[in-house]
């Protein structure tokens, strides 16, 4: 090999993909709406989020108001920030949590390995929407809880992904070497394993992310998330859901969102996959290379 | 051995050209041509085209690259020759393993692992139509496992591959390419990942079958000794042009291009010639001496007995490295059993033994990386904990591992900088300029330009990461420096340079080596002594003119028969 350029990250080759820029910019459209309408809504529409504004289905803005004559439009620009803040949150909190405890247990190995796996196998056999609303019945409807109980069920779907990427690079002669030097095992984790299993972690992290944004959502229109009188899309799905012949645009715009946001994070995620299968591909042609010397 | 005076050519490559999808040629040109009973060795380094060239006579290239121009084509016994290239891919299917058949390099990784050998034999049989009847099919499978010397009974027949030797996995390989009486056999470096003593016997195998059967043999391999015991024409690849082609004793004894006189020249030698500087052992090493009592107390101590030249100061120094006892067992498998070493500073001890020896056990024990072993390991007098988590950062310092494959040992995450550094993190509390400045310094001394501390390993070749690794290894000035087959994932011209450099810092050092190999051609360029290890025990030891020129037990006596020699 007498390559002399660096090698592109992971992330650079997988936005280099078509469907990489496709999702990208599907994402940044709803994530600007997301996180400027609640400073530009008001202005814009002359309207807030929860006071009352006329009649009902009195169309009193672009995309009218709802059964309780708020204006959509407003409300819509204001709902999304909660949302992607507790699924960002959610999925940072699984990601974290499932990465630390898979790389402990792939590394690890024993019983240890056990012991974490067998219990993330317990959690993993709850559908993870059931778990959820398990928790918030008997704690209540609390943010932190949302974010909390998400995050939770998340980790230990990382943390099989997490262990078995570890498990294929703990064995390489350049752990060995930092054993060689007695470096303490979260050092050799989070140094000269962790680097090593991004590419994994990212594809992860971007499934997580989808999923997330769909489980807040969803929590949300069956009234256990966000409650009202708080502007939140999944919210605004469950309120308008009654006139939804009359007034469309209601759950429209909200759902949209949803759509080209859980679309536009799975494109990122597939250009991620595809980037590390072909990253893991290159290694594999090498090693039959090496091999062949 | 003689070229076959016959004028018509089974094999003929013309002028063939293969590029990568990207328009990089790969092949530039290469034309071969293999007579009747004839074996063609196409050698090159890793990345030449020898294999591109080799597979292109089955009509194959490999994924990403496209065939460009010129033509191979093969003249089965006497008939009107086919080209393989122009063939469609049905014809081209009949024509691989009836008329030109592949013999690869991991044979355990091309035996059906779920199929009899006798099944998967038979197969192939099949496949080609061979024989009109199952009866006749199973009596040429009988046959050709013969012809390989195999055993051919029922019981063998009937055994998967997990139950055979790497040598005889490599043989049921060569049955299976032989079984329809191929004109051309191709053989992608089938020895490669074998014992010399396998070695041995497949080549012989090889050489006796495409005599008996007048097979045009293309045979692939960057190993010049193998090729000079068996091929009777060598073409030398390099970046995918032919620059030299003759018969074996011309090319290996006289080479006329520079290249193939420098690949010539990288082998090393048994008698000490090629490859590395001579190891000037009388002006630098210290000679090892026996320490009396040791040598009295075990008839295995791995040391020199023979030489008394050392002063009184070296005797009462304590050695370097010392191991006495070590056993280490994997349940009720032993894979050490007593053994007993000593190196002393400056010194080289050979470490020599075929796969499943216990040599790299053996030098994991010693660099803390192995399971807990019963026995002492002790470095400058004072015995190492088992685990490098319970070793002092003296100790830690004072042995350094430099391991096999540069591909693998180096972070491929990590600057170059970064990776040699991290022993200076952990052992020492030098601030990072001081770092810094070791690691140039260290990065020199191993002959790496320090402009290159800041790439990532996939930058470098092979050679300048094994610097690099060694760089690792010499950064905290360690008393003991474990090299454990250093050599062996290189290519030929890069082993000569990392051998020569070895012993050059071992010189300036002054440091201990315990060179693990199995390749005993290396003993005069390397080391001052030789501890043969063979299933777990050191059955010879002694210095290396001792060893190589009156070697005392069989097992040494039979490896240095089987190694081939140019």
């Amino acid at each position: 090999m007498t390559a002399t350029t660096t090698r592109p990250t992971l992330l650079r080759r997988a936005l280099a993909l078509p469907q990489a820029k496709i999702g990208l910019a599907l994402t940044t459209v709803v994530v600007a709406v997301a996180l400027l309408g609640p400073w530009v809504g008001p202005w814009l529409t002359g309207h807030d989020t929860t006071g009352f504004a006329g009649k009902p289905f009195q169309s009193g803005g672009i995309a009218g108001t709802d059964g309780l004559g708020r204006d959509v439009l407003t409300r819509f620009l204001a709902g999304g920030l909660t949302l992607l803040i507790y699924a960002v949150l959610a999925t940072a909190l699984g990601l974290v949590l499932g990465a630390a405890l898979g790389m402990v247990a792939g590394y690890s190995g024993g019983r240890l390995d056990s012991l974490i796996m067998r219990g993330s196998d317990v959690l993993l056999s709850f559908p993870q929407l059931v778990f959820a609303l398990l928790a918030i019945a008997m704690i209540g409807p609390e943010g932190w809880l949302l974010v909390l109980v998400i995050g939770i069920t998340h980790a230990p779907r990382v943390a099989r992904v997490a262990r078995q990427s570890t498990v294929a690079v703990k064995d390489a002669d350049f752990i060995r070497a930092a054993r060689m030097y007695a470096l303490p095992r979260r050092r050799i984790l989070l140094r000269e394993v962790l680097p090593n299993i991004t590419g994994p972690l990212m594809v992860e992290l971007g499934l997580r992310l989808t999923y997330s944004i769909g489980y807040v959502a969803s929590l949300s229109f069956l009234g256990l998330g966000i409650q009202p009188p708080t502007a939140d899309w999944g919210l605004m799905i469950n309120e308008n859901r009654i006139a939804l012949v009359v007034e469309p645009w209601g759950v429209l715009l909200p759902v949209l969102a949803i759509a080209v946001l859980t679309v536009g994070t799975n494109l990122i995620t597939d250009s991620l996959a595809s980037a590390a299968a072909r990253s893991s591909d290159a290694t594999t042609s090498h090693t039959a290379k090496e091999a062949s010397a | 051995m003689t070229a076959p005076t016959t004028v018509a050519h089974t094999l003929v490559a013309r002028d063939l050209r293969v590029d990568t999808v990207t328009g990089q040629p790969v092949l530039n040109g290469v034309s071969y041509e293999i007579a009747p009973g004839e074996v063609l060795a196409l050698v090159g380094e890793s990345g030449s085209g020898k294999t591109t060239a080799g597979l292109a006579a089955l009509g194959h290239f490999r994924r990403g690259l496209v065939h460009s121009g010129g033509d191979v084509s093969v003249q089965p016994g006497g008939a009107a020759p086919v080209s393989v290239l122009a063939a469609g891919e049905r014809e081209r299917r009949s024509l691989r393993g009836s008329t030109v058949a592949y013999i690869p390099q991991d044979p355990a990784a091309s035996l059906n692992p779920a199929l009899r050998i006798g099944r998967q034999i038979c197969e192939v049989l099949e496949t080609h139509g061979y024989g009109a009847s199952a009866a006749e099919r199973s009596a040429r499978v009988v046959e050709v496992l013969a012809e390989v010397g195999l055993p051919a009974d029922e019981s063998y027949r009937r055994r998967y591959p997990h139950e055979l030797s790497g040598g005889q996995q490599q043989r049921v390989g060569i049955a299976m390419a032989f079984a329809c009486r191929p004109s051309v056999v191709v053989l992608d470096e089938p020895t490669t990942g074998l014992d010399v003593t396998t070695q041995t016997l497949v080549l012989r195998t090889v050489a006796t079958l495409t005599a008996e059967h007048d097979t045009a043999a293309l045979y692939i391999t960057h190993d010049l000794a193998v090729v000079a015991t068996i091929a009777h024409r060598v073409a030398v690849l390099r970046r995918g042009e032919v620059v030299e082609c003759g018969s074996t004793e011309e090319v290996l004894r006289a080479p006329s291009h520079a290249y193939t006189l420098e690949l010539v020249t990288a082998v090393p030698h048994l008698d000490g010639t090629g490859a590395a500087a001579p190891s000037a052992s009388g002006a630098h090493v210290v000679e090892s001496v026996s320490d009396g009592r040791h040598a009295a107390e075990r008839h295995d101590v791995a040391s020199g007995s023979g030489s008394a030249s050392a002063s009184n100061g070296d005797r009462e120094r304590p050695p370097a490295l010392s191991v006495s006892d070590l056993s280490v067992s994997y349940g009720d498998h032993r894979v050490l059993h007593d053994v007993a070493l000593e190196v002393r500073a400056g010194e080289c001890l050979m470490l020599l033994g075929e796969s499943g020896s216990g040599k790299t056990t053996l030098s994991q024990c010693v660099a803390g990386l192995g399971r807990p072993h019963a026995g002492t390991v002790s470095v400058s007098g004072s015995p190492l904990a088992a685990s490098t988590q319970r070793r002092t950062a003296e100790q830690l310092r004072a042995v350094q591992y430099v391991f096999q494959s540069p591909y693998s040992s180096l972070n491929p995450r990590k600057t170059i900088a970064q990776s040699v550094e991290l022993p200076l993190r952990t052992l020492t509390d030098l601030d990072a300029a001081a770092r810094r400045e070791r690691v140039t310094e260290t990065l020199e001394r191993v002959r790496l330009d320090p402009a290159l501390a800041d790439r990532l390993p996939d930058e470098l070749s092979g050679g300048q990461r094994q610097r690099a690794a060694i760089a690792r290894g010499l950064v905290t000035t360690p008393d003991v420096l474990l090299c454990d087959e250093v050599t062996s994932a290189l290519d030929v011209s890069v082993q000569a340079t990392i051998v020569d450099l070895l012993c050059e810092l071992r010189r300036e050092l002054g440091m201990a080596m315990l060179f693990v190999t199995h390749n005993i051609a290396l003993a005069r360029h390397v080391a001052d002594r030789i501890a043969v290890l063979r299933g777990g025990e050191v059955v010879e030891s002694g210095t290396v003119d001792e060893v190589l020129d009156s070697p005392s037990h069989e097992y040494t006596r039979e490896l240095l028969a089987n190694t081939p020699r140019m």
